[in-house]
């Protein structure tokens, strides 16, 4: 449904994606790993208009989308949980969840439809209600991050970019938060890119994985064969113990 | 607009109706008609700065437009007052569109040296264009406003006059903080890559909040100049962009009662400082420091957390 073709971005003079391609299926769940600066966040804000690629193209079901602004991105059904969580600290929960909206709101019965995406999102994170009112900032890391996934959903995409969402989180709430992503593919047919530092929870719930490396894709395949391909496991898993012990 | 804020300005607002009747034809009712213009002017800034999260040091000039192009068609050429008003208010909010395009994709400190540029490249044209603007002596004979027989040449009439426009600013500017556009405006102040990705064009958003900022200081400089019936470039130059910035600051970023708090005490301060002769800028200068060491979120962010306090305490 979307299809990454020998994309180059660069910041300057700075080549930060080296002819990337992927593709995302409807449904699915796709992960991208890498270290540090191997152009992952580049890749997702190259998809969502924020860093438009220099060449190449983007297809969302056949239509390219590579010189369309962010806002216009978003209309068609692609959302970005960005890294870092960027939520509206000074804007209360609800007032985040109204800006995901935000393109629908102005639109006949957007009201309504609103307010039906709101009560979704507070069923699919009940601590949200709770905090309505209260302002962004105040939340913690882990109930920030469930309203950066939320105010995304609230602008009904068919594609979800996620970047980083276990970053500076405790281990218990990145299990949830991982919980509720593979729900949101699984049962409610959304298309996901993650993109991780955290490999093996990443891999543990993806369908595919591409593994970036100095802005190129070095390696791509199911999860299964990624988590259990030598390269990946001795740069991104850690090397078990028990491997060690018995070599 | 929140029901508090409602009840508020629904208060203000007979106060306002009022504060004629109780202090007369005094010099602070003549006080308070600047209290009003300059609330109008804080608010545009505040729409900027407190609002949307971006400077500009160039208010001071575009509100110095507003009233040069209505002396002119006024003056000049006899075109009606308040004609001149609305067609002044239009080229000042075109102007900064135009101008917004480029300077608006600047950000913070940028953003204040391309405003501040504007200010300066508007204050050397009202100084050098004398046949237009009168130069640096000013440009007397600017006639008063008129409504049927009812002119605009005394402090009563000319109270209503700037607090009818003061009030709509005001009241408009409430509206508008809760609005989705309120919101948007907010978000691309708290985090512009995220407000981007949620589908706001904080580019053109920018744009169009900088010419409605122009569009209110616009009619604020018209107003000055039909009251004052004499404008001189000394009024629309860096110190007074500034002192509109210390006015939002001391009033509270986003607040639009702080907004006329700010204006109110900066504009009543030179005056009641004057007994203490030539130490009254030395005074001024302490309280602002003052006000900002304590008040960090201004005399609005003060109310909020008194408020809060009470609130604590009575449970």
């Amino acid at each position: 449904m979307l299809t990454v073709k020998n994309v180059n971005t660069f910041y300057g003079q700075l080549h930060a994606l080296k002819n990337v391609s992927l593709h995302l299926k409807k449904g699915e769940i796709v992960t991208l790993i890498g270290a540090n600066g191997a152009g992952k966040s580049t890749l997702i804000n190259t998809i969502s208009g924020l860093t438009p690629p220099r060449t190449g193209s983007i297809l969302l079901d056949g239509f390219a989308i590579e010189k369309l602004p962010p806002h216009r991105i978003v209309e068609l059904g692609i959302s970005q949980v960005p890294e870092g969580r960027q939520i509206f600290n000074t804007l209360s929960v609800k007032e985040n969840l109204e800006l995901g909206a935000f393109l629908y709101l102005r639109k006949k019965g957007g009201r309504r439809l609103y307010e039906e995406m709101v009560e979704k999102i507070f069923h699919l994170f009940p601590v949200l209600r709770e905090r309505c009112h209260q302002p962004a900032g105040t939340l913690s890391g882990g109930e920030q991050q469930m309203l950066a996934i939320g105010r995304a959903l609230m602008a009904r995409p068919q594609i979800l970019l996620l970047d980083e969402p276990s970053m500076g989180l405790a281990p218990l709430i990145v299990k949830e938060i991982f919980s509720v992503i593979h729900a949101l593919a699984r049962q409610g047919g959304t298309t996901i890119l993650l993109v991780e530092q955290n490999a093996k929870a990443a891999l543990r719930i993806a369908d595919r994985g591409y593994v970036l490396e100095t802005g190129k894709v070095i390696m791509e395949g199911e999860a299964l064969e990624l988590m259990e391909n030598k390269e990946v496991k001795r740069a991104y898993l850690g090397r078990d113990r028990k491997d060690i012990w018995e070599r | 607009m929140k029901k508090t804020d409602q009840i508020l300005f629904f208060a203000f607002s007979v106060c306002i109706l009022f504060l004629p009747l109780i202090l007369k034809e005094s010099y602070i009712l003549h006080v308070f008609v600047f209290i009003g213009i300059n609330t109008m002017l804080a608010i545009a800034l505040n729409l900027l700065l407190g609002y949307a999260g971006q400077i500009s040091l160039g208010q001071g000039a575009l509100y110095g437009l507003g009233a040069y192009i209505s002396a002119i068609l006024s003056a000049k050429y006899g075109v009606n007052p308040w004609l001149g008003m609305g067609v002044s208010a239009v080229i000042v909010s075109a102007v900064a569109f135009i101008v917004g395009f480029p300077i608006l994709k600047l950000r913070g400190h940028y953003l204040a040296m391309a405003t501040l540029g504007l200010g300066i490249i508007l204050y050397i044209i009202f100084n050098e264009t004398v046949d237009w603007t009168g130069g640096p002596s000013g440009f007397p004979g600017i006639p008063n406003l008129k409504l049927g027989s009812l002119t605009f040449d005394n402090d009563v009439a000319n109270f209503y006059l700037v607090w009818f426009f003061a009030l709509i600013t005001m009241f408009l500017a409430l509206n508008l903080y809760q609005s989705r556009i309120g919101r948007a405006l907010r978000a691309v102040s708290d985090s512009e890559v995220a407000a981007r990705i949620m589908g706001v064009d904080a580019w053109l958003l920018k744009v169009k909040i900088f010419a409605a900022s122009a569009f209110i200081s616009s009619l604020a400089g018209s107003l000055y100049a039909h009251t004052v019936t004499f404008i001189a470039p000394a009024s629309f130059g860096f110190n007074f962009s500034v002192e509109l910035l210390t006015m939002v600051v001391v009033g509270g970023l986003g607040s639009v009662f702080g907004s006329f708090l700010g204006a109110a005490i900066l504009t009543l301060l030179p005056e009641w400082l004057r007994v203490f002769h030539d130490f009254d800028i030395v005074i001024y200068g302490l309280l602002l420091i003052l006000i900002m060491m304590f008040m960090p979120r201004g005399l609005a962010g003060l109310v909020s957390h008194l408020k809060a306090k009470v609130y604590v305490e009575s449970k």
